[in-house]
């Protein structure tokens, strides 16, 4: 238990990743919360990816964290102006209608 | 060895309680300031682990920019938050069931899982450069320009397409129109009357 190694660092991603899924479920109705989760789930990734990095000493796993990071910044400026726009059509953010999107 | 450990149970109890308290808090502003304190959390991990860059670049990119973000469009759009949580209990057996066997099936493989006898480790960390930063530099100017330019270039479009959405033109507004300021001709402005003597002019006619 004093000695942390990568399986504690695998145990905290594990947790932060469940949650952001059961997140993702649980909040069926909220879209806001839905993109957060989303956000817990990217950043478990990313503990994942450095943890791996440091302790299997290649610097790769580093690299790749900084594109995941991009992705995401990207992902939640276009998923908030989407939602912005739908909130000025319809008046509300229910998962419900959106739907509508298709066309 | 102990101090380590002590940080460690610390900072990723922190960021378990507050990912928790961002899907499950009723209020949505205080779900984002809870994703802030995870993504704090979660940052000082990496410094920890001795990736300072991906720490401050955490910091940055989530809290300075996603997360202010999501505060924006919280506070923008006005609408009853509380009703839109109706039905979290109703979804509640089916989501923790799913997450249960997800928390499993992860766990398994977290505990049990082994790397290639033969793997092979292209870019050492401990052998590069002297601080962490200057190591990412090393690789990601030389080999993996190409990723990190279509990085870039990710950013680019999703900037193109939240202005494009986001984007409305009001029709109440006066607009400055160039080409039609720069191709007016005199005849098009100017015209010249002959007014006859003691006989006014009728113009906008």
């Amino acid at each position: 238990m004093i000695e942390i190694g990568l399986t504690h660092y695998l145990f905290l991603s594990v947790a932060i990743f469940t949650i952001g899924v059961v997140g993702i479920f649980l909040n069926r109705k909220n879209v806001i919360v839905i993109l957060m989760s989303v956000e817990l789930i990217l950043i478990s990734v990313n503990i994942n990816l450095v943890s791996f990095s440091v302790y299997l000493n290649d610097m790769v796993g580093q690299i790749f964290t900084m594109f995941v990071l991009t992705v995401a910044a990207a992902e939640a400026a276009i998923g908030l102006a989407i939602l912005v726009v739908f909130f000025r059509n319809k008046g509300s953010i229910h998962v419900d209608d959106i739907n509508s999107l298709k066309g | 060895m102990l101090a380590h450990a002590i940080i460690f149970y610390f900072f990723s109890f922190v960021a378990i309680v507050s990912s928790i308290m961002v899907i499950s808090t009723k209020n949505t502003v205080h779900a984002v300031f809870f994703l802030i304190l995870d993504f704090v959390s979660v940052s000082c991990l990496f410094i920890m682990l001795g990736a300072e860059f991906l720490g401050m670049i955490t910091l940055i990119v989530y809290v300075g920019a996603v997360a202010v973000l999501f505060l924006f469009v919280v506070m923008m759009i006005n609408i009853d938050f509380a009703e839109l949580k109706s039905g979290f209990l109703d979804y509640m057996p089916f989501g923790l069931l799913v997450g249960l066997v997800i928390l499993i099936e992860l766990g398994m493989m977290a505990v049990s899982w082994k790397y290639k006898p033969d793997f092979v480790v292209k870019n050492p960390i401990t052998t590069t450069a002297a601080s962490n930063t200057e190591s990412i530099g090393l690789l990601i100017y030389t080999d993996y320009i190409f990723f990190f330019q279509l990085a870039g270039f990710i950013l680019l479009v999703a900037m193109i397409g939240a202005i494009v959405l986001t984007f409305r033109r009001k029709d109440s507004l006066r607009r400055q129109d160039i080409t039609k300021q720069v191709s007016r001709e005199r005849e098009d402005s100017v015209e010249l009357i002959e007014v006859a003597s003691s006989k006014g002019v009728r113009i906008n006619d």
